[in-house]
């Protein structure tokens, strides 16, 4: 075997470093665009799943447009505003400020001509990042829909909590006890839920970190919603609930 | 190695493809890769992606790894390979998640866990950095198409009696569930992989006796 002078090594390795730096730039750029569309495209979905709606990658765009009615965000004191573009509000830095601070977005959807509030939840799971959408009805307590995704949850166990199976265990559940003081969901261990119980969902068997994942993520991020459900419903009587015929979604 | 004027598919050169299929399988025989085989095998179409990244990863690697054997400093060949399977995985991610964003999803982190796909490293290691191009891409599919084809029997059969299900469709009829019938939930964690693996080697042993070890 040919021996190789140091200085040959470096060259040859510098060489081959840049070659495949610059490779990997180039693709990564021009990739870009459509790994961004993708991802787009998936949060649209989740949004529509978390109103009961199936979509496919190739009609998501549109059903968006059909069923939400606008987005926006609100600040801590429950107040709208519509400077920041709601749907590109990261929900893991905007909960890693001080609660001040933050812009937390609300979509609006009208689905058989009554409005669903749509809001994103983000928090840990066992092995990494758990995220979704819960939509209220608008009495902004009873679950509408939900959906959650993960990272990295283990299939079989957490990972069940992006099944329909465990999705639908939230339908008509609700999140205000009969004071309207905010109680949030509990997931409570597999199979022990009160059926009776308006505020307990079973969680998985197996996957208990990620089910009391679930349970502190809605704690955490609907509670920062509290003082925006307080303002709308104070505000409900004087809204005039606009029917717009076009937008008969049925 | 007198392959001035050899044919391109000449029985030497086909030998290189069907082998690793049969008598030098990666998984079977050689007992590498098995890690995401247990991994990506829960359903069929993963499986089947996985398959083809690990084939274009493996072919591309050991075709670039054959040109530059001759300049390749031993000392560092390792790194080498390594920078090589690197960029070429990491290329294969930066597509799936441009063209199939639901099946890179699904994969998630096992694409880029090719890199430490033992295979990929052995072939290059055991085969590019000795033969000619050519050869070499023969030599990647081949192993490639072996690790594919136990990854999809795995799958098949993980897919089938864990979901009910063969690429996504349902197979098996609702009546036979209201007979009582339930998918094994075992079938769907890793365990169940290394048993069917286990099967397909023991199979394979009795049909092909070269295999068997005479202690």
């Amino acid at each position: 075997m040919r021996s190789y002078s140091n200085t040959y090594i470096f060259i040859f390795s510098s060489i081959m470093v840049i070659i495949v730096a610059a490779l990997l730039s180039v693709a990564a750029i021009t990739l870009q665009p459509y790994q961004k569309r993708n991802i787009e495209i998936n949060k649209k979905q989740n949004i529509l799943t978390s109103i009961n709606i199936e979509s496919t990658a190739k009609d998501a765009e549109a059903l968006y447009k059909e069923y939400i009615l606008e987005s926006f965000t609100i600040n801590y004191k429950g107040e709208v505003s519509k400077t920041v573009d709601a749907f590109t509000v990261d929900m893991k830095k905007e909960l890693a400020k001080h609660i001040e601070e933050r812009n937390l977005p609300v979509f609006v959807s009208l689905l058989e001509e009554t409005k669903q509030y749509i809001i994103p939840v983000y928090g840990k799971g066992l092995w990494g990042p758990i995220w979704g959408y819960v939509s209220l009805k608008d009495d902004l307590s009873t679950i509408f829909g939900a959906n959650f995704s993960h990272k990295a949850e283990t299939p079989g166990l957490g990972a069940e909590i992006d099944t329909k199976d465990f999705q639908l265990r939230f339908l008509g559940k609700e999140i205000l006890d009969e004071q309207g003081r905010f109680v949030s969901i509990s997931i409570v261990k597999g199979g022990t839920a009160d059926p009776n119980s308006k505020y307990e969902v079973d969680g998985i068997s197996g996957g208990t970190i990620t089910s009391n994942g679930v349970d502190d993520m809605l704690k955490d991020c609907l509670s920062s919603y509290e003082s925006y459900f307080k303002t709308i419903k104070q505000a409900i009587p004087e809204i005039d609930v606009e029917k717009d015929l076009n937008n008969d979604v049925n | 190695m007198s392959a001035e004027k050899e044919p391109l598919f000449s029985s030497k050169n086909l030998k290189l493809l069907t082998e690793p299929l049969n008598d030098s399988n990666p998984i079977t025989v050689q007992v590498l890769g098995v890690c995401s085989a247990l991994a990506v095998t829960v359903k069929l179409k993963p499986a089947f992606v996985m398959a083809l990244s690990v084939m274009v990863v493996m072919a591309v690697s050991n075709v670039v790894i054959s040109l530059l054997r001759k300049t390749v400093p031993p000392r560092i060949r390792i790194i080498v390979q390594l920078v090589v399977i690197a960029a070429m995985v990491i290329l294969v991610d930066q597509v799936l998640k441009a063209f199939v964003f639901d099946i890179s999803k699904q994969l998630s982190v096992f694409v880029g866990l090719i890199i430490t796909n033992c295979i990929i490293m052995g072939r290059l290691e055991a085969f590019a950095l000795s033969n000619k191009p050519w050869q070499s891409f023969l030599d990647g599919i081949g192993n490639a198409a072996g690790y594919g084809v136990i990854l999809l029997i795995v799958a098949f059969f993980r897919e089938l009696l864990g979901s009910g299900t063969i690429w996504g469709y349902k197979v098996i009829p609702e009546s036979v569930y209201d007979f009582g019938y339930e998918n094994n939930g075992l079938m769907i964690l890793p365990p169940m992989a290394l048993i069917v693996v286990g099967a397909i080697i023991w199979i394979q042993r009795a049909k092909n006796k070269k295999l068997v070890e005479s202690n």
